[in-house]
């Protein structure tokens, strides 16, 4: 019990599983806030059935359990052939899931821009699309940061399903460790830091940017 | 696919036991995180010495940290300690020391919104500190945190299903007994029970946005 050797003695498994997160979690981002982006877009479009489709996913998806959305890649898909590796799965899963939660701050910070700044930019000669491009979104990614960080956060801590699939992240590496060791406290505390090595700055950066976007207004 | 063993009778039974056991952990978690959120947020809010530091550092661990390791550690970290909690237990403890820090959170920028101004009437009018708390600023704040109290709520039955890596017998563990056994009815399975998930949450949400609508005029 409370034996720190363990933690020299499989020093490469750690590394691993934080690699593990770390690139699962940077690639989720990448991957979701294209689905976000997309989906924020036609849920803005003005055109009915599309609105619809971009409402449909945003309600479905954040109101399920990720676990299902990664097992629907990990073990559901395979029974009609189509095999991801677990890796690939668990960042499907998370990226499905937290594109309708990116798209929902989206779509906050895209209406949060005055509407006149979209008719000056109409009338002044731009399609619908460049408008959007040029115009809206680069305001509305400023506001947006704040909630994105904490997608961030929220992804890093949801990349922990990989456990469940035997995705070799952090915390199946606490899990495989510590079941060879039996040293289960030091394990857990340990990886419990290295999540928060990566989750609270992000955070706390978050927290002050929200004061200093707060105080401007 | 196979729908005939997913949508068969037994099948539907198991599914439904589980979704009770779903029902009656989120159903405590939720009372008992939504009691321990409000005094870690009034700690925090307060500044009182010492305890508004404990406070915020609780808060800020489990905020940060993934719910998975935290249900983890509760059981098979405590289990190798010696201390053998229920998976029922295990679970619902696990989910409250989680949301628990995540609703101090909705609790504090709650407290925070109300105007300074109440604050000092109050106490102008011969309230004391604690009076003042309680009859003036709390009330007008719950009004305001009813919306991302919610959305927390939902959340928090997503996130029972992450209590399959601790076998608690809840739907979801309930429908891999059954794919398990049926491979092909994986894929029905997981759109069935992601489907029932999103009933309640759905629901729970319409439910928010009328409360928000009511309490608004």
């Amino acid at each position: 019990m409370f034996d720190i050797a363990v933690l020299a003695d499989y020093k490469q498994e750690f590394i691993d599983g934080f690699l593990v997160t770390l690139s699962a979690s940077v690639l989720a981002l990448g991957l979701s806030l294209a689905i976000g982006t997309f989906i924020a877009v036609l849920r803005l479009s003005g055109v009915r059935p599309l609105e619809i489709l971009g409402t449909a996913y945003v309600e479905f998806f954040r109101n399920t359990p990720i676990v299902i959305q990664v097992f629907m890649f990990a073990i559901g898909l395979p029974t009609l052939g189509i095999r991801f590796s677990e890796f690939t799965s668990g960042v499907l899963g998370l990226s499905i899931y937290t594109g309708a939660f990116i798209a929902e701050a989206l779509r906050a910070g895209i209406q949060s821009v005055p509407k006149g700044q979209m008719e000056a930019a109409r009338s002044s000669g731009m399609s619908y699309v460049q408008a959007m491009r040029y115009v809206i979104l680069p305001q509305a990614f400023k506001l947006v940061i704040p909630p994105l960080g904490n997608q961030f956060v929220n992804l890093v801590k949801n990349s922990s399903v990989l456990a469940i699939i035997a995705g070799g992240d952090l915390l199946y590496t606490a899990d495989s460790v510590s079941s060879d060791t039996f040293e289960v406290a030091v394990v857990y505390g340990f990886v419990a830091l290295l999540y928060l090595v990566i989750t609270l700055p992000i955070s706390i950066g978050v927290n002050w940017l929200e004061r200093r976007l707060s105080k401007n207004r | 696919m196979d729908f005939q063993h997913t949508f068969a009778p037994e099948t539907l039974r198991t599914l439904m036991e589980g979704l009770l056991v779903t029902l009656e952990v989120a159903a405590s978690a939720i009372v008992l995180s939504f009691i321990l959120g409000i005094i870690l947020g009034i700690l925090r809010y307060t500044k009182l010495p010492v305890l508004s530091q404990l406070a915020v550092l609780y808060i800020e661990v489990m905020r940060n940290l993934p719910l998975l390791l935290i249900i983890f550690f509760g059981y098979f970290g405590l289990r190798d300690m010696g201390i053998d909690l229920p998976v029922t237990m295990a679970a619902i403890a696990g989910l409250t020391v989680f949301t628990s820090a995540l609703i101090a959170e909705i609790v504090r920028s709650g407290l925070n919104s109300v105007e300074k101004g109440q604050i000092e009437a109050a106490r102008s009018q011969g309230f004391t500190y604690v009076q003042t708390l309680w009859y003036i600023i709390l009330p007008q704040a719950l009004k305001r945190m009813i919306p991302p109290l919610v959305s927390q709520f939902i959340t928090l039955v997503k996130d029972t299903s992450l209590a399959v890596v601790i076998s608690l017998e809840e739907m979801m563990h309930n429908a891999q007994i059954v794919y398990n056994k049926y491979v092909n009815a994986t894929i029905p399975l997981l759109l069935l029970v992601a489907f029932i998930y999103f009933t309640i949450n759905y629901s729970l949400s319409r439910v928010s946005r009328y409360l928000e609508k009511r309490l608004a005029g």
